[in-house]
């Protein structure tokens, strides 16, 4: 926890510090445009100031920071997946997660409680010990457990076998955690403010300048942007500004809706998730319920939510924790996803020379905003690929050469 | 609930239905390059506004195409696949060899 705040708690008054410096006009020219300031291009712009000294940096933002699916999310952090490649990724995450709170002198609420994926059926049971095994294998901590343990773990989860899909056992990864994503955008955009990096909210990028197939600059709402180098990190609108620099990719935007309950007393401690009944559910610091399913049934470039979601989620979250059934739902949303079909990002190189992107990145994108934003920012720096990155770039669906995560990524897809 | 109007049941709840994603014409597989055949099966055009999909009705087995606009969420027209792939081929004829899309 940052000592500041135990030094506002004993002082007599404090005056509030700016998050983000006053709004300034657009510069014609900057080294580094990111479109998107979502935790991903903030992350960037964080790392391209603090790790590569590069800060003549715009990130432009269409709304307001943290208004697309960085503030949508439901704030799990997790590294157990299913391809070594995945785990390696999502593992220098969690490594990263750690350290937030204090490096940016804000805390972030990082709460490592535990993430336990249940398994109903003996297929499920099967990818469980693999992924248990793959984890292990990487260095990630993960085992499989059965119902006597998701009890302990658990209690108040119905493990009894009086059930349309009885509890076989679960895939339990000690250090899965939330996080407040709020927060996370904050401490980034501070963090790369502080350090000379220009933020523009309310800013859309409306075309891509280029010249003999290499990015020149960006149009906005408030004028032409010149620069070296885009990146972009515009999650569900991704196919929209790559059809801007005249490219496409192998995406598809889908809405993800969630919700809250009201406020219960502290009964959940870890992030219960289920593949074959399409839910997940963790218990707040403040006590909501955060539950989420899997993504709409159709393509959509919309924020509205639906009653078959919250009927469809009710009727499996009641099959898990039958006593919840008198508890209300506080608040509901959705933010669509850029899914692609391996269930792993696209991030690296494009069609566009010195056009980075980072994509794809589906209903499995928070956890990875501190990884995403250090490697990507180093591969906007020197021009290179990181090799952890590597196996995620855009070509590989030409090459045929996919990450399939589809059995980790998420649920019920 | 959301209504799919069907060419071959009528209105029904969308939830009867599985969306399988953008028409787009198939490439003759003996004649195309490895390249357009990969963006054939992953390239996605992913457009914000009126697209055409194939759908399919669950319980009657029934493929069928829908116009909606993936911005607005209304469905703009559904028809039989005929009407844009010509008549389905009688038992005795020769399957085509190239796709016959748009």
């Amino acid at each position: 926890m940052p000592f500041s705040l135990l030094r506002n708690a004993l002082a007599s008054r404090r005056s509030p510090e700016r998050i983000l410096p006053r709004a300034v006009d657009l510069k014609r020219s900057y080294d580094v445009v990111i479109i998107g300031g979502g935790g991903h291009g903030l992350a960037a712009a964080y790392h391209l100031a603090r790790d590569h000294g590069i800060t003549d940096v715009a990130v432009l933002e269409k709304g307001y920071l943290g208004s697309g699916n960085t503030g949508r999310n439901t704030a799990i952090i997790r590294a157990n997946y299913l391809t070594p490649e995945g785990v390696d990724f999502y593992a220098e995450a969690l490594a990263l997660w750690r350290g937030l709170s204090n490096e940016f002198g804000l805390n972030i609420l990082y709460s490592e409680r535990g993430h336990i994926t249940l398994a109903h059926s003996d297929s499920a049971m099967r990818v469980m010990r693999w992924r248990a095994e793959v984890n292990k294998h990487q260095g990630v901590d993960s085992e499989v457990i059965y119902p006597d343990e998701i009890a302990r773990l658990a209690p108040g989860i119905d493990v009894s076998e009086d059930v349309r899909y009885p509890i076989l056992g679960a895939l339990h990864h000690p250090p899965g955690a939330t996080a407040r994503h709020d927060a996370v955008v904050w401490g980034y955009a501070a963090g790369a403010a502080r350090r000379g990096a220009e933020i523009h909210q309310n800013t859309e990028v409306t075309g891509v300048l280029q010249d003999a197939g290499r990015v020149t600059g960006v149009t906005t709402n408030r004028g032409e942007v010149r620069c070296d180098r885009v990146l972009q990190a515009v999650a569900g609108s991704s196919s929209i500004v790559a059809a801007m620099a005249d490219f496409r990719l192998p995406i598809h935007t889908v809405p993800l809706q969630a919700c809250v309950s009201l406020p219960l007393k502290p009964f959940l401690d870890p992030i219960i998730v289920s593949g074959s009944l399409h839910t997940y559910i963790w218990q707040t610091s403040r006590g909501e319920l955060v539950m989420g399913g899997a993504t709409d049934p159709y393509g959509l470039y919309a924020n509205r939510s639906t009653l078959d979601f919250k009927e469809g989620l009710m009727a499996n979250v009641l099959e898990l924790f039958p006593f919840l059934s008198e508890v209300t739902v506080l608040r509901q949303w959705a933010g669509f996803c850029d899914m692609t079909s391996d269930f792993s990002p696209v991030m690296g190189v494009t069609p566009l020379e010195n056009y980075y992107i980072d994509a794809g990145w589906g209903t499995w994108g928070f956890k990875a905003t501190p990884v995403c934003g250090k490697r990507m920012a180093e591969t906007v720096a020197n021009g290179r690929i990181p090799d952890i990155l590597r196996p995620f770039a855009l070509d590989r669906f030409r090459a045929l050469d996919l990450v399939g995560e589809k059995g980790a990524a998420s649920v019920g897809h | 609930m959301k209504i799919m109007p069907c060419p071959l049941n009528g209105p029904r709840n969308i939830e009867e239905f599985v969306c399988a994603g953008e028409v787009i014409p198939e490439p003759d597989p003996d004649a195309t390059s490895d390249d357009d055949w990969s963006a054939y099966l992953f390239i996605l055009e992913n457009h914000a506004g009126v697209v055409r999909e194939w759908w399919y009705h669950v319980p009657t087995s029934f493929w069928f195409i829908a116009e909606r606009d993936t911005v607005t969420d209304e469905i703009v027209d559904t028809y039989s696949p005929d009407e844009i792939f010509g008549r389905e081929p009688r038992p005795d004829e020769p399957p085509a060899t190239t796709g016959s899309g748009p």
